[in-house]
């Protein structure tokens, strides 16, 4: 990595007191600057590597740094430089969206006046002017969401956590959400997001970290984590459910890799090497099998792909609690 | 860190020089001071909560105005019979236990606001501030002593119109009236203790329904010698029985509060337990606070 790191952690461990250890060596560099993804099922240790590094939880064993302060020692000093946006939108639902800016800018002991000022200013990014004066218990979940942000960027800090900014928003909201991301990327924030939704990722990181039991089973760009699992993936559509099992097992005996199942879609897709030829044998096999098939293409690899390929899990960062 | 020495790795960004910029106790003023900024800045949050949503201070005298009704009109000829006063003077009686009761019913409200606020991550939030680690805290209590003062001059009102009366002058009717708000910034710290130990709102009622009970088997509505002897202690023990004791003496009531040591000694005790009570619950909730989520 050419540039300096705005978040450096190496070997991060730390256990809950009656569970196992959440994070088992948590590696991570974060570019300043960049936007970087922490992909991972559910439980893989992603909350609690934000936690960590945001000082809102000790950790037992390694070392973080955070736009250049070291967590474990001050603390404070951490928090004067970061935001911290988390999992369930915390903002004041009593207040007004202004009256709830203007609070945690008086919090960031900005005064009353550059808290009134900055809270305007704030307003306008996230575009909420309309919306100011309303408790914000009235807001959608995409306004919710957008007021929130703007409540970390108060200082318009160095580093910012975002845990799951958008699970349980509709596209919509979510799209909002996502051009906010990028308007504080824009203005130099460095940005950690945490995310299962794979797509997110791939639209807003720089770099991903994929995180899987508390470690990061792999590191790279979208672009560089798609290639590592090849030349694309064959999918399969099929006529009704009862086809999908055992099109699904033949798919993974072919390519050696788990298939992702589509129930909905009646889609099964593996990733898969080898380009047209790969698609013949796959094509082979499953009329050899005497299965019927409706459709079947082959497509450029998903981040999906990469993850089932590298977790060996079929429901790879989608099932939700 | 160790093998570091507190330096920064080479490729973090521009790594921050420990700076001193003043003496010791010049840091602890300019600390206190921003404690004390950050606390009223919360308080005000917790107020408008207060101003906008005042169901929450008709849900807390609900019940104290109940028992004025039920106990100064319905049992009070009764009651006051038993104990050998007429109903005006049982009245009389009656208020200044109604007044505490109402200081303990508050620790509910606390409870569940603070509950609330952990489970919405607003708590999180909040710790990922710069602000003084004890601001959330001192905020809440310093908000609920203001909705206790708007709880009292309810009751105050409601007293004075049926006849309760104070009969040693403003000062001492003012000193039992500080003693009441004394009492309920110490239940106010044990609710916001119970708010950061409990998960949920239901488990925070589970408490509650602890509350209730307590706050009735003290000086209330009977006199301590009225009680099964094996419950005398308990009554007499009662923090909040030193304080209506107190104010009874404060507001000069006629009926003789019996010759406990406790009773002998209520005003002294109504300042000692709560003082008690908030030596203990103060560190225990910033404690509880410091360690939230681990
Ligand atoms: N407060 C807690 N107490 C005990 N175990 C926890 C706590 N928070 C998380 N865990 C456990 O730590 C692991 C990692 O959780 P988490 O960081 O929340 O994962 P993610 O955010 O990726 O879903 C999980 O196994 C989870 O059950
Ligand atoms: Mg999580």
């Amino acid at each position: 990595m050419s540039g300096r790191a705005a978040i450096l952690a190496r070997g991060l461990r730390k256990g809950y007191r009656g569970g196992g250890m959440a994070l088992d060596g948590v590696d991570l560099e974060v570019e300043a600057g960049t936007v970087h993804g922490l992909l991972g099922p559910n439980g893989a240790g992603k909350t609690t590597t934000v936690r960590v590094l945001a000082t809102l939880t000790g950790f037992d064993e390694g070392e973080a740094w955070v736009a250049g302060v070291d967590v474990a020692a001050r603390p404070r000093r951490v928090r004067e430089r970061i935001g911290f946006v988390g999992q369930y939108a915390a903002v004041d639902e009593v207040l007004s969206g202004r009256r709830n800016l203007e609070m945690f800018g008086r919090l960031y002991h900005l005064g009353r006046r550059r808290a009134r000022a900055r809270a305007q200013e704030l307003l306008e990014r996230f575009d909420l002017v309309e919306a100011a004066e309303r408790p914000a218990r009235t807001y959608s979940g995409g306004m919710r969401r957008r007021l929130d942000l703007a409540a970390g960027m108060v200082l318009d800090p160095r580093v910012l956590f975002l845990d799951e900014p958008t699970t349980g928003l509709d596209p919509r909201s979510r799209s909002e959400v996502w051009a906010a991301v990028r308007t504080m990327v824009a203005g130099g924030t460095t940005v950690l997001l945490t995310t299962q939704y794979l797509e997110e990722a791939d639209r807003l990181a720089d770099r991903i970290s994929v995180l899987d039991a508390g470690r990061v089973i792999a590191e790279g760009d979208p672009e560089g984590l798609k290639a590592r699992v090849g030349g694309g993936r064959v999918e399969v559509v099929v006529a009704d459910v009862e086809g999908l099992a055992p099109v699904a097992e033949v798919m993974e005996r072919v390519s050696g890799v788990p298939a992702r199942v589509e129930v909905d879609a009646l889609r099964v897709g593996v990733a898969f090497e080898g380009g047209g030829a790969a698609l013949t044998r796959m094509v082979r096999a499953l009329d050899e099998a005497g299965l019927e098939v409706e459709d079947i293409a082959l497509r450029r690899p998903t981040l999906d792909d990469v993850f089932l390929g590298l977790t060996g899990s079929r429901e790879g960062g989608r099932e939700r609690t | 860190m160790r093998t570091l020495e507190g330096r920064a790795p080479e490729r973090v960004v521009e790594a921050v020089e420990v700076e001193r910029s003043g003496s010791w106790t010049r840091e602890v003023v300019v600390g206190l001071g921003w404690a004390v900024a950050d606390a009223v800045v919360v308080a005000r949050r917790y107020l408008t909560h207060l101003v906008r949503r005042p169901g929450e201070i008709v849900g807390t005298l609900m019940i104290p105005v109940m028992a004025v009704l039920l106990f100064g009109f319905v049992f009070g000829e009764a009651m006051g019979a038993a104990m050998g006063v007429d109903s005006v003077d049982y009245r009389d009686f009656l208020m200044p236990g109604l007044f505490a009761l109402t200081m303990a019913f508050g620790i509910g409200n606390t409870t569940i606001a603070v509950v609330t606020d952990v489970g919405r991550g607003v708590v999180d939030r909040f710790r990922t501030l710069p602000m003084a680690p004890s601001a959330l805290l001192v905020g809440r209590g310093m908000a609920d002593v203001v909705a206790a003062l708007v709880d009292l001059s309810v009751l105050v009102v409601m007293g004075l119109l049926i006849g309760w009366r104070w009969h040693l002058g403003p000062w001492a009717a003012l000193a039992g009236l500080g003693l009441l708000l004394l009492l309920r910034m110490a239940f106010t710290w044990i609710g916001i203790f119970l708010g950061l130990l409990v998960r949920g709102p239901e488990a925070a009622m589970k408490f509650f329904s602890l509350v209730f009970p307590l706050a009735m088997v003290a000086e209330t509505f009977v006199p301590a010698r009225m009680v099964p002897g094996w419950l005398a202690p308990v009554v007499e023990w009662n923090p909040l029985s030193a304080t209506v004791l107190a104010c009874r003496e404060l507001f000069g009531n006629s009926v003789a509060s019996g010759d406990s040591w406790v009773a002998q000694h209520a005003i002294p005790m109504a300042v000692v337990w709560p003082v008690v009570l908030l030596a203990v619950f103060v560190p225990l909730s910033l404690w509880r606070y410091r360690r939230a989520g681990r």
